[in-house]
């Protein structure tokens, strides 16, 4: 924030658009909504993952071992409502929902954002692992089993870690979506980068410049985790051993 | 050591076994041959119940495998299995692949478990394979780490469900030949197959399959020189 500052002294052709960008940001601080802001949506989107990670991971176990031992069946259910009635249910309605009726005693909006991100998010991750479990090939459960292992100790030592190669792009893709999906936590008052350009147009009356650079921020983030994915990806498939 | 009792498997309403009984004793080498489609290999399968039986028993070493109270895992460490497609553990390598059940399952320490395994690869002539990953090998030579990989949990039996018929034929020898020292070592061996070279040199019994039942059986002396049945005739003069 010190560097328009820097170019607005210098001045030149572009000084206009730095005297602007001066006001809109620098004035009455407003920048430090900007880096709550992101700090926040960061913040929202890792807990959410690990929650839907964990929520997906378990779903699947679940569904999968429920195949084979009948007295998982109820709980197998249970699951399949679960995914049915989280992915029938627009996000923001999810999370005002969720900060409205179920925590409505909550004071701070970030707890309740990162639960019900996470529970949404789950849903999805429990059906693309499940569908990478499915991707390896069933004569390897099959050995595993051949061998005397539990259907739990075949998938842990022999599957998994073979349908890790098919999950974790997934996963990759799935945090892309989510980080997008979290600007709408300012429904429930919390302050993320949507919101925080939103309040910085509102205060400062430019709405070019907050907007722009909310968009900009939000883009650089998703190239960078498709960057990162890219090159998990091709580790991954240099990795295969079959 | 396993007696099959009026084994009966459906598949969605059709009926792939029809009722199978014979017996296995310690020390038979059982060749199961038949057309495709007869049942041979989901015969083999119920065998240590990856296919569950829609009826009937089988009695292994005097426990019932389709009581659903049994320890199934617990018995399946006693028989070993041979695939078609071999399905060695590809993210592991050989080593690996043949030490990881014992260590997991029979709590061998690792130095004994990779000695055993070390030992057995010397036998099927893999022993300077032990650090290569499965997709380094060849068809043959995989199937002789599946058949080591079964053998490291010291089974009382073998079954093996078509292990050459994936193999490009100039590996088929070498993976017989295992099969062959196996057999004269002593194993038990249930063996479904189109080598009727390897089934008459080497069976004590032949089961002939075919439409879920078995037609046949007897010697290889029996079977191939004087067939009774004239679908296991016509069977015979298509293959030979």
């Amino acid at each position: 924030m010190i560097l328009p500052t820097l170019f607005l002294a210098a001045g030149g052709p572009l000084s206009g658009w730095f005297a602007k960008l001066h006001e809109t940001f620098i004035v009455n601080e407003r920048y430090k909504m900007m880096i709550e802001g992101f700090r926040n949506t960061i913040i929202i989107t890792l807990g959410a993952l690990v929650i839907g990670v964990t929520i997906g991971m378990l779903i699947a176990v679940v569904k999968y071992l429920a195949e084979d031992v009948p007295g998982l069946k109820p709980l197998a259910y249970v699951c399949d409502l679960y995914v049915k009635v989280i992915r029938g249910i627009p996000m923001v309605v999810l999370l005002l929902i969720f900060f409205y009726i179920i925590f409505s005693h909550a004071k701070n909006g970030i707890p309740v954002a990162i639960v019900a991100f996470g529970i949404n998010s789950g849903a999805y991750m429990a059906e693309l692992i499940r569908s990478g479990i499915n991707a390896v090939d069933a004569g390897q459960m099959e050995a595993g089993r051949s061998l005397g292992m539990s259907r739990l100790q075949a998938m842990r030592v022999v599957v998994f870690p073979q349908a890790v190669r098919y999950i974790l792009p997934a996963i990759g893709n799935e945090l892309i979506a989510l980080l997008k999906e979290t600007s709408v936590a300012g429904y429930v008052a919390v302050v993320d980068v949507t919101r925080a350009g939103n309040l910085i147009r509102n205060n400062s009356y430019d709405a070019v410049n907050p907007l722009m650079l909310v968009a900009l921020i939000y883009l650089v983030l998703v190239l960078l985790l498709t960057w990162l994915l890219g090159k998990l990806e091709r580790r991954l498939s240099t990795g295969d051993k079959r | 050591m396993i007696s099959v009792k009026n084994l009966q498997k459906n598949f969605g309403g059709v009926e792939v076994l029809k009722g199978i009984n014979t017996e296995i004793d310690k020390g038979d080498v059982i060749c199961v041959i038949g057309p495709s489609g007869s049942g041979k290999s989901t015969f083999l399968r119920c065998l240590n119940m990856l296919e569950r039986p829609s009826g009937g028993q089988i009695i292994f070493e005097g426990d019932d495998l389709t009581d659903k109270k049994i320890d199934l895992d617990l018995h399946r460490q006693k028989m070993g299995m041979v695939f078609q497609q071999f399905n060695l553990f590809p993210h592991m390598t050989v080593m690996k692949n043949l030490t990881v059940a014992p260590m997991l399952l029979k709590k061998v320490p690792e130095e004994k478990a990779r000695a055993k395994a070390l030992e057995l690869l010397g036998k099927v002539g893999l022993a300077d394979r032990a650090d290569s990953f499965p997709n380094q090998l060849s068809g043959g030579q995989k199937q002789r780490v599946a058949i080591v990989r079964a053998l490291c949990m010291e089974p009382d039996v073998m079954l093996f469900d078509e292990p050459t018929s994936a193999l490009d034929p100039e590996m088929v020898g070498e993976v017989l030949d295992v099969m062959k020292k196996l057999a004269s070592d002593g194993m038990t061996m249930v063996v479904v197959t189109h080598e009727m070279g390897f089934a008459r040199e080497v069976a004590n019994r032949i089961l002939f399959l075919e439409d879920g039942v078995i037609l046949e059986e007897g010697t290889p002396d029996h079977i191939f020189n004087h067939p009774e049945n004239e679908r296991l005739r016509s069977f015979l003069a298509k293959v030979l």
